[in-house]
C-alpha cells in the first residue's frame, strides 16, 4: 500500500498507518499492561488481596492471564485484517511471549508452591490426572514457539517452515481451554467464555482458509 | 405468549426498586441516629443475626485440638463455599449479608413419632451450648481448624423419636431466589441436600451447629443453622438449614446429583481414595505454606471407623 503525502512532502500518519515510534509505544504500552497483573499478585501479598489461600489465588491469575494473553495473541490476524491495520502484526511476538511469561509462572507455581519439587510425584500427576497431562502438554508446546520467537531463528528455520510449527498455537489454545475446564469442580461459566473466545477466532480462521480456497 | 394466572402479583403491590433501596437508606440514618435502639423489636432481625457473642457456651474439653492452631476468623469467614450465594470462594461472603436468619424455623419431619417446627431461638436452648474445635476438610483439598459452636445432633433426634423404619437422615437448605443470587445459576439442583446414615448422625461428634468463633454463624458460612460432621468433606455439611427430613432410603444428595462419579453417598475423608480429578492424599492449611499428609477419616478414625467395618471404603466412597 502507497503511502500517501501531505502537503509538506512528509508521510501522512493514521491509525492504519502509524509512525515507527507509535508502533514501538504501542509495544511499551502493552508490555506494561501485561505486566500489571504480576504486579497486582507481587504487592497483593504484604497488602492482603489475595484471600486466604494465597497459592491458589497465584495458581488460578497465572492460568487466567495465559489464558488472556493467548487470546490477544490469537485476536491480532483477526484484527488486522477487520480493521485493515498492518502493522498491529509487530504486537504479535510480544503477545504471545507475554501468554508464555505467564504460563512459566503458573508452571512454576504448581511445581513449586503445590509439589514443592516433589518429581517423582509431578511425574505421577501428569501421568494420571487428564487436566494435569493436558496443561502440561500444552505447556511444553508452548516452549518451541517461544525459543523461535525471534528475528534470527525466523531467518535459520525460513519463514514457511516457522509459520507451520507456530500454528501449534491453535492446538495449544484449545489444550488450555481443556484443562482449565477439566479442573473446575462444577461452575463451567469461566472456562466455558474462553472457549467461545477461542471457538470465534479459529473459526474465523476457517472460514478465511475455506474462502481461500 | 404470556400466560397469566391468577396468582400474578397486582403491579401495585410491588414494592418499587426505589422505595426498597429507599428502605435501606433509612435504616442506615436511622442506625446513626441511634434511633434504632429504641426500636429493639424492628432490630431484632437484622441485628441478632452476625457476630453476635452467644453466652453461657462451654468449651467441651473432649473435643479440642491442643496440637493445633486454632484458624484464624478472617479467614474462616472470608473463604467459603456456599454456592447459593455464588460458586466463587470470595462470592459468600460478599452476597450473603442479605440473608435473613430471624424468623427461621427448621422443620423435622419424615419417619419420627414427633414431628415438629422448631424455631430457631428454640434450637439454641435445646442442649447446653459446646465449643468443640474441630478439623475442617474440604473435598478440593484445603482444611481449617474452627473453633464451633453447637451440640450433638443426637440431642435432637432423640426429641423427635424415629420410628423403627428411619435409616437415613436429609438435611435440606433453603433455596429462596430472593436473598440467594446463585440460585440463578443451575449449578446445583436446588435446593441443595445432605444426608447421613442415622447411626452417623447419632455418633457424638456430629454436630448441630449454630456458632463459631464464640458467636452466632456468619451468614456466608451458613447462618443460622448448619451441620458439621467432622470426619467428612466439608459439602456434607449442609448450611441455612430449614428442613430435617427421617427417610427409609438413601437419598441422592446434591454432590452425587451433579457428580455420580466424583461423589459418593459416605464422602469419609480418606487419603487413599483419590478424588478422580485430583489427588485426596494431601492437604493446605489455610495459612500454611507447605502441605500436610490427609489423615484418615480426618483423624477421627478412633472415633468412627467401626461405623463402616467390614465396607469396602475404596467401593462405598
Amino acid at each position: 500500500m502507497a503511502v500517501s503525502l501531505n502537503p509538506t512532502g512528509a508521510p501522512h500518519h493514521t491509525w492504519r498507518n502509524p509512525a515507527n515510534a507509535t508502533v514501538q509505544r504501542c509495544k511499551w504500552a502493552l508490555i506494561a499492561l501485561g505486566l500489571l497483573p504480576l504486579a497486582r499478585l507481587v504487592a497483593g501479598h504484604p497488602l492482603g488481596w489475595l484471600g486466604a489461600n494465597p497459592i491458589e489465588f497465584v495458581t488460578r491469575s497465572t492460568g487466567t492471564w495465559t489464558l488472556v494473553g493467548l487470546a490477544i495473541t490469537l485476536s491480532i490476524t483477526p484484527l488486522r485484517k477487520l480493521l485493515n491495520w498492518p502493522w498491529l502484526l509487530r504486537l504479535r511476538r510480544t503477545a504471545g511471549l507475554l501468554a508464555f511469561f505467564y504460563a512459566c509462572l503458573h508452571f512454576t507455581t504448581y511445581v513449586w508452591f503445590d509439589r514443592f519439587f516433589d518429581w517423582p510425584d509431578i511425574v505421577r500427576d501428569v501421568v494420571k490426572r487428564p487436566f494435569i497431562t493436558i496443561g502440561f502438554a500444552a505447556f511444553v508446546l508452548l516452549i518451541p514457539l517461544a525459543i523461535t520467537s525471534n528475528n534470527n531463528l525466523i531467518k535459520r528455520v525460513g519463514a514457511a517452515r516457522w509459520q507451520k510449527l507456530h500454528r501449534t498455537v491453535y492446538l495449544i489454545a484449545v489444550l488450555a481451554v481443556v484443562h482449565y475446564w477439566w479442573l473446575v469442580k462444577k461452575d463451567i461459566t469461566q472456562p466455558a467464555i474462553y472457549a467461545v473466545v477461542f471457538a470465534l477466532l479459529l473459526g474465523l480462521r476457517l472460514l478465511w482458509w475455506l474462502r481461500a480456497g | 405468549m404470556l400466560i397469566r394466572r391468577p396468582t400474578d402479583i397486582l403491579p401495585s403491590e410491588i414494592t418499587s426498586e426505589h422505595a426498597y433501596l429507599q428502605r435501606r437508606e433509612w435504616l442506615k440514618q436511622a442506625a446513626s441516629m441511634g434511633l434504632i435502639a429504641g426500636l429493639p423489636a424492628f432490630a431484632a432481625g437484622d441485628a441478632l443475626a452476625q457476630g453476635s457473642r452467644l453466652a453461657g457456651v462451654k468449651p467441651n474439653p473432649a473435643w479440642q485440638l491442643p496440637d493445633e492452631k486454632l484458624n484464624k476468623a478472617e479467614e474462616f469467614k472470608s473463604y467459603c463455599n456456599f454456592y447459593e450465594f455464588g460458586t466463587d470462594k470470595t462470592d459468600p461472603p460478599a452476597y450473603a449479608k442479605s440473608l435473613k436468619t430471624r424468623p427461621w424455623t427448621v422443620a423435622v419431619e419424615g419417619e419420627v413419632l414427633k414431628p415438629k417446627v422448631f424455631d430457631i431461638d428454640d434450637l439454641f436452648k435445646l442442649a447446653p451450648l459446646e465449643e468443640r474445635v474441630y478439623r475442617f476438610r474440604c473435598v478440593e483439598a484445603w482444611s481449617m481448624v474452627v473453633p464451633w459452636v453447637g451440640y450433638s445432633l443426637s440431642a435432637l433426634i432423640n426429641q423427635v423419636q424415629p420410628k423403627g423404619n428411619a435409616k437415613y437422615v436429609e438435611f435440606v437448605t433453603l433455596a429462596d431466589k430472593a436473598q440467594m443470587p446463585g440460585l440463578r445459576s443451575s449449578v446445583i439442583d436446588w435446593p441443595y441436600n445432605e444426608a447421613l446414615r442415622l447411626d452417623e448422625a447419632m455418633h457424638p461428634l456430629t454436630l448441630l451447629t449454630l456458632g463459631a468463633y464464640g458467636e452466632m454463624l456468619p451468614n456466608q458460612n451458613g447462618a443460622p443453622v448448619r451441620m458439621v460432621i467432622p470426619w467428612k468433606y466439608g459439602f456434607k455439611g449442609a448450611k441455612s438449614i430449614v428442613k430435617i427430613r427421617f427417610v427409609e432410603k438413601e437419598p441422592r444428595t446434591a454432590w452425587m446429583k451433579a457428580g455420580p462419579s466424583e461423589y459418593g453417598f459416605f464422602s469419609n475423608v480418606n487419603p487413599t481414595v483419590d478424588h478422580p480429578r485430583w489427588s485426596q492424599g494431601s492437604e493446605r492449611r489455610l495459612g500454611e505454606f507447605g502441605k500436610r499428609k490427609t489423615l484418615m477419616f480426618n483423624g477421627y478414625g478412633e472415633q468412627v471407623s467401626s461405623l463402616y467395618s467390614g465396607m469396602d471404603l475404596k467401593k462405598f466412597f
